[in-house]
């Protein structure tokens, strides 16, 4: 009998492995935790179609709860509904700004065409520095797909956004 | 440990320091539910799924390339992630095209191993912009790709096959970065200086001729009618959008005839254009020097 709140715990330990400062469950990507005969069946959800972190999330998921005591592990993906940057917990977003990488606002919501947008995005992204609200964006894509680029105009230093999906 | 080629050295598929990633990735759709929607005939469905994932495929490729050769940092970066995403987009997609013909395929097998003629991407996709180092011609490849692709997958989210339904909607959030990266720099060299401008409008007269195909429908989507997307029905919002870039940009939309085919035929029938059997057997070289590898 697998006692399911521990798995549950267990499998919200596991970090992210490019934003390792969160969990994958601080990131919206750690769906459900179920059982079915006897096997511990994990569901993740992938920020990006791209993202090549997904081999190695399910191996440390396996593991994880292999080293904590359940042998039988299945991890299952799940596209549908897809990942937005608002199903990063408070807690993540205050963890990812203390690592001096800025949190997403509010996911864009469309119902018709989406709309072009040929300037700099609108909303105010402030510095996980000093809190200027006085930011640029450089390039709307960086180290990984999940984040921008961006820079303080006050104390000059760079940063990373993470996009609002 | 010796090995007797540097690829042997990274084909442990278990080895979990593995610092190369190209084949042997797990099922990207492992636990999704692939059974066919009622009624759909596999075959069908697979040579749709083809269409749209060597689509992403192809385009994802051209982007790779440009690699060392972007005028900016920022920009090879932008168009590595573009291609990333675009190549995640393509796994998924000939996953579901190999599940739904049932033949034991792969989407290595699909990617690595399939002919010129095989390969069902539209003609734009291929053009190649790297080797002349023409980020202007890249940049209109992009932006007639990703505004024509997002289009496309924002009405593919109400498909009937679940699983494309759900591959659209991921795509969706992807390519609306895409165009919005193609269609900015296309303001800044349109609206540049007069160099810039021209060079900007040759590279899309350039491809112009390329664009009639991808509103072209053909009788794969006809057999497929609550499954796949009418791409006539793409043309309106894709010239509302190129007008509105191009006015920002002080550009002319082209209006060049498109290319023929083949009688008929383009490339949704596997008939290509040169461009394309360089760019195959560069893209499948490792894959097909050393077929059992993992790497
Ligand atoms: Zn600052």
């Amino acid at each position: 009998m697998v006692t399911l709140a521990i798995a549950r715990s267990v499998a919200a330990t596991v970090t992210d492995p490019e934003l390792p400062m969160l969990t994958l469950a601080d990131l919206g990507v750690l769906r459900e935790v179920s059982e079915s005969d006897g096997t511990v069946v994990v569901t993740i959800t992938p920020t990006y179609t791209g993202c090549p972190a997904m081999d190695t999330m399910r191996d440390d998921l396996v593991h994880t709860l292999q080293d904590a005591g359940y042998d039988d592990v299945e991890v299952r993906t799940v596209l549908h509904p897809p990942w937005s940057s608002d199903w990063i917990t408070a807690e993540g977003k205050r963890k990812l700004a203390e690592a001096g990488i800025s949190p997403p606002g509010a996911a864009p919501r469309n119902d018709g065409p989406i709309p072009l947008t040929l300037g700099a995005p609108m909303h105010v992204v402030r510095c996980p520095r000093c809190g200027a609200a006085e930011t640029e964006e450089l390039s709307r894509f960086s180290a990984t797909a999940c984040k921008s680029l961006r820079r303080c105009r006050v104390c000059a230093e760079p940063f990373e956004h993470v996009k609002e999906i | 440990m010796s090995f007797d080629n540097a690829y042997e050295a990274v084909s442990e598929a278990n080895d979990e320091a593995r610092w190369a990633f190209g084949t042997g990735f797990e099922d990207p759709l492992s636990g999704v539910d692939t059974s066919l929607p009622s009624g759909v005939d596999g075959d069908d469905l697979a040579a749709y799924c083809l269409m749209l994932g060597d689509d992403a495929l192809i385009m994802s490729h051209r982007l790779q390339q440009w690699c060392t050769r972007a005028p900016e940092l920022e920009d090879e970066v932008a168009l590595a992630n573009i291609g990333l995403d675009l190549l995640g987009q393509a796994r998924l997609l000939l996953t579901r095209a190999a599940k739904a013909e049932g033949s034991g395929r792969s989407e290595d097998s699909l990617a690595s191993f399939r002919d010129e003629h095989e390969f069902r991407n539209v003609r734009l996709a291929e053009l190649s912009t790297h080797d002349t180092a023409d980020f202007a011609g890249v940049i209109a490849q992009l932006l007639v790709f990703s505004t024509w692709r997002l289009a496309l997958l924002q009405r593919l989210t109400d498909s009937r096959d679940p699983v494309l339904a759900a591959i659209a909607a991921k795509g969706v959030k992807e390519v609306t970065y895409h165009r919005d990266y193609a269609a900015q720099w296309t303001v800044r060299l349109g609206d540049g200086t007069d160099y810039s401008h021209q060079r900007m409008q040759s590279a899309l007269d350039d491809l112009w001729p390329y664009v009639g195909e991808l509103f072209e429908s053909h009788s794969v989507v006809e057999r497929l009618p609550d499954i796949a997307v009418e791409p006539s029905e793409l043309r309106v919002e894709f010239d509302d959008v190129l007008t509105q870039v191009c006015s920002a940009a002080t550009l002319t939309v082209p209006d060049a005839p498109a290319r023929a085919g083949v009688s008929g035929r383009t490339g949704r029938d596997g008939v290509h254009t040169e461009a394309m059997g360089y760019l195959l057997s560069e893209m499948q070289s490792v894959a097909r020097a050393h077929p059992e590898a993992t790497w």
